[in-house]
């Protein structure tokens, strides 16, 4: 056994440990959010992850043997749930994976008025087809742009990355994480994530920028990012703020209740006030 | 319930004889309304049978980045803050008892239900799967915590409601006393009801696009946005019923007396006064929005200027406009503020959805023609269907065939 797989074993293992010792974390959930950490210094742009989960998605199976696809910075797709982009930065060329982050609490699950998109116990964002109306609110709160939509089906279906959801019930890993061969991905609990990007960060000072982007944006997301050079040389949002983004609209929707029972009370006594009871004023005199 | 069986029978299929003979046109087909709406909702419903097979793409701009247009940013968001009439004036009306404005109560509410019907419904249109459309509705699967799932639960309500307040006309239509008389009694109920829902969807719309605080240019993203939809919403409800009402009574003029006229004269006047109120207190909002967030350095740039277009130019001046309108008692240059401000709100709404949004992408939407062919399509449609409403049941004419002046209740509905 070599020494990747051995580490691969041990995140796998790790994880299982973890979710059966069902450890409350600070969401109150009894299992622990699993997420992957991609360190993009580790990154070589093969793409072996963009093939890997289009195999395992069922989507359109992109050439990878072509770079001509890193000419420019591309976004995923309704046809692609992960691409690598190509950044020239000030150390040189990074490699950055991109797909759905994750968040702990996420906008589009807060978003979705019929609970279509759904943050599953165990972390992944997953959507639904069976409750989904198609709305498209989901792509208009995310803060990444993430979910994307079949503007060309009569029967449209949400695409984004589920973080194979389906072969985490079956205790297998994401299959782009699989599928790289450098280590630049790392499957796991977020605890545990945050610990090893610490420790890469710790052993390699001049290797890193000292920060662990997902840790706290958007209030923390399940995929997390190590890089050699600021987050915003690699097309990362670093003005996204820490709140987590169903914060922006709970205050509104804890006025609603309020408001639905304290304001026809109101209404009902002002119509009672503007009412002119003729009789109430004569009575004693008549 | 003393009626008998047979009696009962027999009125149910006189109603329904005299329903089908209502349903043939009355007036001349050959106006020019016609000729230009028929071609449009005809070249709509085309529209709409390439979008339901060949997708939303296939006829309109929206892309990833652009998940809502001008059918989610104009017919749904600006279309029921101009039906926001229906509310202010049931609550002028029946809840604060300014009996004054009675006469109009009718109109308003038919055209805040057909706008619901219509523009809300036009959500559906948008809709990548309408047949799930039932799913937050019968229950299994509730998104309580989306502002969405409100929103769609208060459009539903409120239909319901504006359906009961605009119901003792139809029973008056058909000759039904004993019903209209049961429907009269719960218009109250409705209102209060009404207008709680219409507080908490107008703002609700705002409340959209919380979640949408990184695309949203600053000079218009405010947690805020709830408060300013639901202020702004009540001077461009009373808008639109001052535009709307000076249409109808030139293309109704003969279902109307000549007292009426006048006295709606005077009417409009009152509800610009509102009017002017109101958007000097969203004015003032804006103001202390705009010094709490300290945007002063962004209004050098292009957005700025666009951003002061909207808030000096259609609400500050529209706002001086029916002030000075209301104080020289000159109805025409209400109807000029009314029709100013009905603009500034149009540009409020298309700017937070749809012109302001993804401010930084270097691609932008603008409207396809389908797009505008579909939404002229809804306008149209709505127009016929209020024209034969109007026509036919006692809307902006008295119902004469019914006895009036007995309860209090019945007085206070005509």
């Amino acid at each position: 056994m070599d020494r990747r797989s051995f580490l691969k074993l041990g995140a796998t293992t790790g994880v299982a440990l973890a979710a059966k010792g069902a450890q409350a974390n600070e969401t109150g959930s009894p299992e622990e959010f699993v997420g992957v950490l991609v360190d993009t210094t580790r990154c070589i742009g093969c793409r072996s992850c963009e093939r890997a989960c289009s195999v395992a998605n069922n989507l359109p199976v992109p050439d990878i043997e072509n770079d001509g696809a890193l000419a420019q910075v591309r976004d995923t797709s309704d046809k692609q749930w992960t691409v690598v982009n190509r950044f020239n930065t000030s150390k040189g060329e990074v490699f950055v994976k991109k797909q759905c982050l994750h968040c702990w609490q996420p906008a589009c699950g807060a978003a979705c008025l019929t609970n279509a998109m759904y943050k599953t116990r165990s972390g992944p964002v997953i959507w639904r087809p069976g409750k989904c109306m198609g709305c498209r609110f989901c792509m208009v709160s995310c803060p990444f742009d993430v979910p994307k939509f079949e503007y060309n089906e009569w029967n449209p279906k949400i695409q984004k990355c589920s973080m194979c959801w389906e072969r985490l019930e079956r205790g297998q890993r994401p299959a782009c994480v699989n599928a790289c061969p450098t280590d630049a991905l790392m499957f796991g609990s977020k605890r545990q994530l945050m610990e090893v990007a610490r420790v890469r960060i710790y052993n390699h000072p001049e290797r890193y920028v000292h920060k662990i982007y997902g840790e706290y944006e958007v209030g923390g997301t399940g995929w997390l990012y190590l890089s050699a050079v600021p987050f915003e040389e690699i097309g990362f949002r670093t003005d996204l703020g820490t709140t987590p983004y169903p914060e922006y609209t709970r205050d509104f929707l804890y006025g609603v209740p309020l408001a639905l029972f304290g304001l026809p009370a109101l209404l009902l006594g002002l119509s009672l006030l503007a009412r002119n009871d003729d009789n109430l004023l004569e009575g004693p005199e008549s | 319930m003393t009626q008998s069986p047979t009696g009962l029978t027999a009125e149910v299929r006189r109603v329904l004889r005299f329903v089908i003979s209502e349903l043939w046109p009355k007036g001349p087909l050959l106006t020019p309304f016609n000729l230009i709406s028929v071609p449009v909702i005809l070249l709509g419903i085309g529209i709409l049978a390439v979008r339901f097979v060949y997708g939303l793409g296939s006829v309109t701009n929206l892309s990833q980045k652009y998940p809502w247009g001008i059918w989610i940013g104009f017919d749904v968001v600006t279309g029921v803050a101009f039906a926001g009439g229906a509310y202010v004036l049931t609550f002028v009306v029946y809840v604060m008892g300014l009996e004054k404005y009675h006469p109009i109560v009718r109109a308003t509410v038919l055209n805040g239900l057909l706008a619901y019907v219509f523009y809300a419904g036009a959500l559906v249109l948008d809709l990548g799967r309408p047949w799930n459309v039932i799913n937050p509705i019968i229950g299994n699967s509730f998104g309580y915590n989306s502002v969405l799932f409100l929103v769609s639960w208060h459009f539903m309500l409120y239909m319901l409601t504006e359906m009961l307040e605009f119901s003792p006309a139809v029973a008056e239509w058909l000759g039904l006393k004993r019903l209209r008389n049961i429907l009269n009694s719960l218009t109250l109920g409705a209102v209060i009801f009404g207008v709680t829902l219409s507080m908490l969807h107008q703002s609700g719309l705002g409340a959209l696009f919380l979640m949408a605080k990184p695309k949203i240019h600053p000079l218009w993203y405010t947690e805020f946005i709830p408060i300013l939809f639901l202020v702004s919403s009540v001077y461009s409800g009373l808008s639109m019923v001052i535009l709307e009402g000076t249409i109808s009574h030139r293309v109704f003029s003969n279902q109307l007396d000549a007292a009426k006229h006048h006295q709606f004269d005077a009417m409009l006047l009152g509800l610009g006064k509102g009017a002017a109120i109101t958007m000097f207190v969203y004015y003032f909002f804006k103001l202390l929005v705009f010094l709490h967030e300290r945007h002063w350095n962004l209004l050098g740039s292009g957005w700025g200027v666009w951003y002061l277009v909207e808030v000096l130019g259609c609400v500050l001046v529209p706002c001086v406009l029916f002030i000075s309108a209301v104080r020289t008692r000159s109805t025409g240059l209400l109807r000029v503020a009314a029709v100013w401000a009905l603009f500034g709100i149009l540009l409020n709404r298309l700017n937070i959805s749809v012109i302001a949004f993804n401010w930084q992408s270097p691609v932008h939407y603008y409207p396809s023609w389908q797009e505008i062919v579909v939404t002229l399509t809804v306008v149209f449609t709505e127009i016929w269907v209020f024209r034969w409403i109007v026509v036919r049941m006692p809307v902006l004419r008295e119902a004469h065939e019914l006895p009036r002046g007995g309860s209090s209740v019945a007085r206070a509905t005509v």
